[in-house]
């Protein structure tokens, strides 16, 4: 029997509906609370083309509700922890794996081959920069976002309707509204959120029902009540947007979270191209570094070196343990020197990691 | 006229309540917020949007309805 019997023999779908969620193509940003359950209901649905963009890596406290993974996904980059689960789910389906940061410089490229957008992630700088994504890309957005007991989902940029500037022009000040790691989530609301993102998706694959367009579906867990408010359209934010689209590559998103951004497993970036690896430890810490090209430059003297920086490349800077590494990235991000990460791993684990992978970097998109 | 306010995430925190009747002027959406921005002093640092009757409203819109609804973004996921 076909894996997606249950779908064909409802007479809303059939093998044309079915057809339809197998040539369309999904892109997830973020495979955390809001992706697992998004990825695993599209992947379990059969949509044909599947991509996940995250950079981050799986940590314990991840697995409340980031139902993807399990132990041994922990340390891994989220983007490829997920792939490699979706693709025992449905190994039918193609599935993308991004695992690097969204940015300002790779997102329309990466839209670019998608029909819908999801949005998944966790923090307003992504969001405001996956919306306008779409509006420049004219791609739907499946919105969905979560605080403590409650939810909010919308379809935006879908036939003329609003985005979510029309909603929200501008994100709120910095700090002003705190994430899940500050705060705090019920395990299972993401759960839930999630997976009407998920039915969205579908609807809007299939066209079926009445897409959650023009409207915010706002959930509370706790008192069991929803309500949907009407969002109209404000051209003029979309236009000015549109204005503004020859420079959207320039601009540089500065997300404001000390650990996530700027951390980074060695899972997650290597092997890529233009990559300078800067060991800060004193010149006489071992073990060194041998299978891939190091600069040198002691926390210390960092300043003193600055014109030994590669600013065309992503800075991978590590130490002994991580602590004098993210020191030096904090350090080089106040003296506006992007494009700097610091691993999570210390120079032992590196050396294995490089020891494994060097022989056979294997392409994971 | 008797209104009822809706508070949504961290305005509910502000508020200490998820929502409350209101007997008010008939008046502006503007002069609703003063009042409640008297009576929960902390509201002015917060981002939120306006709903009336189930629909996103400006501030000089005239306020006429039974619902009003103060919705804040959320960012998490």
């Amino acid at each position: 029997m076909s894996r997606y019997n249950r779908h064909i023999i409802l007479s809303e779908i059939g093998q044309e509906g079915q057809d339809k969620i197998s040539n369309a193509k999904v892109l997830v940003i973020g495979a955390g609370g809001l992706g697992c359950p998004i990825l695993q209901y599209l992947t379990a649905a059969g949509v044909g083309t599947i991509g996940i963009i995250d950079f981050d890596v799986v940590e314990l406290s991840n697995l409340q509700r980031q139902v993807l993974f399990g132990a041994s996904s922990i340390g891994k980059n989220k983007a490829l922890a997920a792939k490699a689960r979706l693709q025992d789910l449905n190994d039918a389906i193609s599935i993308n794996a991004y695992p690097e940061p969204l940015t300002y410089q790779n997102a329309l490229e990466i839209f670019q081959q998608y029909d819908i957008i999801v949005d998944g992630s966790d923090n307003f700088e992504t969001r405001y920069l996956v919306n306008d994504a779409c509006i420049i890309k004219n791609k739907p957005l499946v919105f969905g976002a979560i605080y403590k007991f409650e939810g909010q989902i919308a379809v935006f940029n879908y036939e003329n309707g609003p985005s979510y500037r029309c909603l929200f022009p501008t994100p709120p000040q910095k700090d002003a509204v705190p994430n899940c790691s500050d705060i705090g989530v019920l395990g299972v609301l993401p759960g839930i959120i999630g997976s009407m993102q998920a039915n969205e998706v579908l609807k809007l694959i299939l066209g079926l029902g009445d897409v959650l367009s023009g409207k915010l579906f706002c959930y509370n867990a706790l008192k069991s009540q929803t309500s949907t408010l009407k969002v109209t359209r404000n051209s003029a934010i979309i236009q000015s947007v549109l204005k503004d689209k020859d420079s959207f590559k320039e601009q540089q998103i500065n997300i404001n979270c000390q650990n996530e951004t700027q951390s980074i497993s060695i899972s997650a970036v290597f092997p890529e191209d233009s990559i300078q690896f800067i060991d800060v430890r004193e010149v006489h810490e071992q073990p060194k570094i041998t299978d891939v090209e190091v600069t040198s430059i002691p926390l210390s003297r960092l300043e003193t070196f600055l014109d030994q920086i590669d600013s065309s490349k992503k800075k991978l800077i590590f130490c002994q343990s991580g602590i004098r590494s993210k020191k030096a990235v904090e350090l080089l991000k106040n003296l506006n020197i992007t494009n700097c990460f610091s691993l999570l791993e210390g120079a032992s684990e590196i050396n294995n990691y490089l020891k494994e992978h060097k022989k056979s970097p294997s392409d994971e998109r | 006229m008797l209104i009822t306010v809706k508070y949504f995430g961290q305005i509910a925190e502000v508020t200490q309540k998820e929502e409350e009747e209101l007997e008010v002027a008939k008046t502006s959406i503007s002069k609703l917020l003063e009042t409640l921005n008297a009576r929960y002093t902390d509201l002015k640092n917060k981002d939120f949007q306006i709903a009336q009757n189930q629909e996103l409203v400006s501030l000089d819109t005239e306020l006429t309805g039974a619902e009003i609804a103060l919705l804040p973004p959320f960012a998490g996921g």
